[in-house]
This record gives structure tokens, sequence and C-alpha cells, in this order.
């Protein structure tokens, strides 16, 4: 087999590598230096100001909370999801496989309005939960609702390419030798998906953290209660705290670059055992 | 007990602007008798350009009423397009108050959602608008376009910076100012009316969803000549990103009255009416009407209305009722699917 190496490069081959490098810089590192520079426009002490509000605190709080109730659920489902698509047959499975991607192919605010429109006091249920006193949209549980939905598909997306490439022998060996239903699970299909679940889990908290369209439609924008950080982010930027906005937007930029590195480094400490596990 | 509180601020809720305060503090003298109360939370929903207003106002209120009661008090404040924040309210945002831009807003609340009576306009002295502001036109430093009143709006190249009628209030007063100058014009008629509004938002580049969106693409990106704006807005503008703008007074504009409404089945399920009603009757005090003021609203109360006289322009002002017969027939005939904008509007 041909190593990528040894390919021969055409002549006009480093143009097109410049103009990729170009695009990126001009897309992506361009905008996101913004975001700093803008940040230190009033220096360190600019930077500084807005977390010394209680307000960016509590968004803080609630977008940690938001995420570390939606990415559990999500890794849940994702495995789930893929083991149930990658292991079995059964009617609607190519159904199930479309509503999983659905999420990627909405838009965010539709992803928050079905909510509202299930959940608000017009909604489908509107009255019945009302009724019971039950608030869900405009509360730290719309949010989750909203996010769950957004980030639906990120852990099952990593993982059932890999586990179909991997197949069902080892976890039937290991049945066939004795091993129950739970064993198996964490002795077998666990460990062989365990960096791919990781890589999923870390998208699919960038993602959740820094989610703006659907939890927006969801949240009412209370500060101090509903209010994660992009929309914080928002607001200080409405109240013509600009150089707030772009510390807060930082510290989101931060986050992200921060899910960037674990990942890289993720692939390359454990790049041998993610060949590996791709090797079967 | 309970009944004698609520009878009282009733009272001060019927009364005039001068007989509010004192009522609210009889009501919160009894309801201290009641032993040390608990904390509470009260939420304003309110639309975009009153943040730093209320701001102040709450912080104002949450310590009159500890004074007057023992209880600590914790206001929470939701921002954002008029249209949209009514819209969050009927859907079940917790507003025990709402401080909307125009009245209609409210209406829907009341209609769609049934949260408060219908007649709750005449629930408060001046349609319950504690203060009132204009449209102004606000120009980049030295009137570079010589802009002086709306038909100049529509010269060649001149571009207009406003907010979009669907969602904000600010852009339907707005709008309506436009509208009622023609109209009044020389030989002015509904049919020259519109046709004006058609060609004024053929000038118009980019339609944000609320007054500040709006402010921040003119003042800040820099887009546009002339900025259709609140008052207040245009005063704040100043202050905000240095003095980078003038103000020009059309010769004609609108009396904007932003109201002002406790929800009723909120604070009633929630306990807050006494304080929701003594908050509401608060913005009437002459405490907090200095701070309209000095928040650039013009106020009503006379004391402010004094101090404050130099700083707004008298200009004459139609009214939402007298030009175009309330809010209900404006929205209809204007901004409703299928209404006058949608027919002139073509991005």
């Amino acid at each position: 087999m041909n190593r990528p190496g040894k390919l021969h490069l055409p002549g006009w081959a480093p143009l097109i590598v410049l103009l990729a490098v170009a695009g990126m810089i001009a897309l992506v590192v361009l905008p996101l230096a913004m975001v700093f520079v803008q940040a230190l426009g009033n220096g360190v002490g600019g930077l500084l100001a807005p977390f010394r509000e209680p307000d960016t605190w509590s968004a803080i709080r609630l977008t940690l909370i938001v995420a570390g109730i939606s990415v559990p659920l999500n890794a849940i489902f994702g495995l789930a999801a893929a083991w149930a698509v990658t292991r079995f047959d059964f009617a609607g499975k190519s159904l199930l496989m479309a509503l999983i991607d659905l999420p990627f192919s909405i838009s965010p605010v539709i992803s928050g309005l079905v909510w509202v429109l299930l959940f608000g006091a017009q909604g489908f249920f509107g009255a019945a939960l009302d009724a019971m006193g039950i608030k869900v949209i405009f509360t730290v549980t719309g949010l989750v609702l909203a996010t769950v939905l957004i980030t639906l598909p990120f852990v099952a997306r990593e993982l059932i390419p890999l586990m179909q490439e991997q197949g069902a022998e080892e976890e039937a060996a290991a049945m066939t030798l004795g091993a129950s239903g739970w064993s198996t699970f964490f002795r077998v299909t666990l460990p062989n998906v365990k960096w791919a679940l990781l890589y999923g889990v870390l998208l699919c908290n960038a993602r959740a953290m820094g989610e703006f369209g659907a939890v927006s439609v969801v949240s009412g924008h209370i500060r101090g209660l509903t209010n994660t950080l992009p929309l914080h982010v928002e607001i200080l930027y409405n109240e013509y705290d600009f150089v707030g906005a772009f510390a807060v937007a930082t510290l989101l930029a931060g986050l992200g670059l921060l899910t960037l590195v674990a990942k890289s480094l993720l692939e390359w400490r454990f790049s041998g055992e993610l060949a590996a596990t791709r090797r079967h | 007990m309970t009944h004698d509180i609520r009878h009282l601020s009733r009272r001060g809720l019927l009364g005039g602007a001068a007989l509010a305060g004192p009522a609210v503090l009889a009501g919160g003298g009894l309801a201290m008798a009641q032993g040390a109360p608990k904390p509470a939370t009260l939420l304003n929903v309110s639309y975009d350009p009153t943040r730093e207003l209320y701001k102040e106002i709450n912080a104002a209120y949450a310590k009159f009423w500890k004074e007057k009661t023992g209880q600590t008090l914790t206001i929470q404040q939701s921002h954002g397009g008029s249209g949209k924040q009514a819209r969050s309210v009927i859907d079940g945002l917790q507003a025990d108050i709402v401080t909307l831009a125009l009245a209609y807003d409210i209406d829907e609340i009341a209609q769609k959602a049934k949260l408060l009576p219908a007649n709750w306009q005449s629930r408060l002295p001046q349609n319950s608008a504690p203060y009132t502001s204009t449209i102004v036109l606000l120009v980049r430093k030295g009137n570079p376009w010589k802009i002086r009143d709306w038909g100049d709006l529509v010269k060649p190249g001149i571009e207009v910076i406003t907010p979009n009628p669907k969602t904000s209030g600010g852009a339907r007063w707005n709008y309506l100012a436009a509208w009622a100058w023609a109209l009044k014009q020389p030989g002015g008629s509904p049919a020259k009316a519109e046709a004006f509004i058609k060609e004024l938002f053929q000038h118009v580049p980019i339609l944000d969803t609320g007054a500040r969106g709006s402010l921040t693409t003119f003042a800040q990106r820099g887009v546009g000549d002339v900025f259709l704006s609140w008052e207040n807005e245009a005063f704040l503008s100043n202050e905000e990103f240095g003095p980078k703008f003038d103000i020009v007074y059309p010769s004609l504009s609108i009396l904007a009255e932003p109201p002002v409404a406790v929800v009723d089945k909120i604070v009633d399920r929630r306990k807050t009416r006494t304080i929701a009603e003594g908050y509401l009757n608060f913005l009437y005090s002459p405490l907090a009407q200095d701070l309209t003021g000095k928040h650039h609203y013009r106020p009503r109360g006379a004391q402010a209305q004094a101090k404050y006289a130099g700083k707004f322009k008298k200009i004459p002002l139609v009214t939402i009722d007298d030009t175009f017969g309330g809010w209900t027939k404006a929205q209809k005939t204007h901004f409703a699917d299928g209404g006058v904008f949608d027919r002139i509007y073509r991005p």
C-alpha cells in the first residue's frame, strides 16, 4: 500500500496548501484574535472587570450546570443509540439514524422553539403544566432541554462509525465465554470505544457551553437567573460594554481552545491506542 | 389584614400621582406589622433601552421597600425588543411587572394569555405611563448631510437605521412619527403618507430586532447616516460613545407613552401583588420621576419636569389616539400581517 508521504505531488500543490492556510487565517484565526484584542481594549483591568460582577459568575455557574446535566445525558444516549444501531437490525433503524442527525440539520432557533410550542404557556402541554404549577420554559429545565436537543448527535456520531468498523465479534466472544451483559459492556464495549467516547463528550461539551440560538429562545433573559455565558455576552454588548462583552467572549473562546488542546493531547498521547482500536 | 393592604394600595393605584407615594408608605407600614418578612423577588420584563433606568430604579425601590417593611427585595430584569418580550410573557415568562414600549404589547398579553384585565391601562394615572419619550433623528457630529426634518431622510444616498417594527416597539413609534409628519404636510393624505414611508424604508439597509441592536449598528459599526431614535437613547448614545452625534428635533414627532402594568395572574400566584403594585406607584414618586429625567425620559411629575425643563426640547407631538385612533387600530392597519408595512417593505 502506498503511504501518503510517497505520493508524488504535482508542482501546483504548494499553491493549494497556501490557499488553505490563508483561508484558515482569514476565517478562523483573525476573528478569534480579534476577540482577544477587543477584550484587552482597556488593558487587563478591563478584561477582568466583568468578572467582578455577580451576574457574570451566575452566568458561568448556570453554563456549567446546563452542560453538566446535558453532556452526561447525551453521553449515555449516544452510547445506547450507537450500540443499538451498530449491533442490531430492527425496523425503523434508518429512521433512528436520521433522527439522531436531525439536530445537525435544523436551525438552533427551531430547536429552542419546539420546546416553547410544547411546554410554553400557550403550548401543547402548557395548560396541563400550568395546572400542576410546573414551569419548563424560561427556567433551567428549558435551557437543559434545548441544549440536550442541540448536542444530541455529537457522541452518537463519533461512536457509530467506530463501532460499525469494530463489529460485534469481541462482544460475541465474551458472551460465549459466559460474560454477563453488563460485564461485556464494561470490559469489552466500553474500553474499545473509550477514546471516541471521550472525543464525542469533549465536542458535545464545547457546543453545550457555547450554544446561543436555542437557549436564547427558551431563556427569558433574566439576569442572574436564566442567563448563560453566550447570552451574557449579548447582554453586555447591548449595554454598550463592548470590552466586557469581549472579555466574557474570551472566556468562552478560551474554553473552546482548551477543548481543542485536550482533543489534540488525546490524539497525540493515545494515537497508538486509537489506531489499535480502529484496526480491529 | 391582607385585605387592608390590598385595599390601600388599590386606592393608591386609583389615585393621582401625588397620592401614590403616601399610599405605598401606608401599605408598607402595615406589611411590616405582620412580622419579619421573607426575602422576595420581583421580575420586571422590560423593553430594550430601559436597562440603565431600571437598574437605578430597582436599587432605589429595594432600599425604599427594605426601610418601610424590613423585607429584602431582589428585582430581576429582562430586556429585549418590546414585542418579543410580550411574546415571552404570553409563553410563560413569569413577569410580575411589564414595562414595555407601547400599550399594544401589553394589550396582547391581556388578550392572548388573559394574564391581566383588558382595562389595565386605566388602573394607573396618565395612561399607565409614568414617563414619556419621543422620536428624534440622530445624525453624525456636525450633521454632514444637513438633516433637518423627516423629509430630508429620503434624499438620494441617505441611509436610515431603524429596527424592525414587527419586533421593536421603538421602531413602531419611529414609523408612526414619520407617517404623522407626512400626513400633516400641506396636501397630506394617508396615500401620500404611505408613499413617503415606502420611500423612507427604501433607505433602510438593515432592520435589527431591537433599538439596542440598531444603535450598535449605527454607532459602533458606523453604518448609516441617520438613526431614528428614542429621545432617551439619543441622549445616551453621546454618553456611551462620546460626543460623536448630534440630535436633530424634527418639526413634528409623536408622544411615546411606554406603559407599565402589574401582571395580575402572576402576582396573585406568586403572592407579590403588594410589592409589584408598590413598585409601579413608586415609579410616580418624586424620587423615581427624578431618575427618569436623569436617564433622559420625559418625566410626568411637576417637580422633575421643572428640573429637566431645559433638557427636552418642546416640539409638536401627535398622539397615538388623536392621529391613529389608538394602538389596536394602528397595529391592525400598519404592522399586522398583510398591513401597510408588509405592503411597502421589500428588503
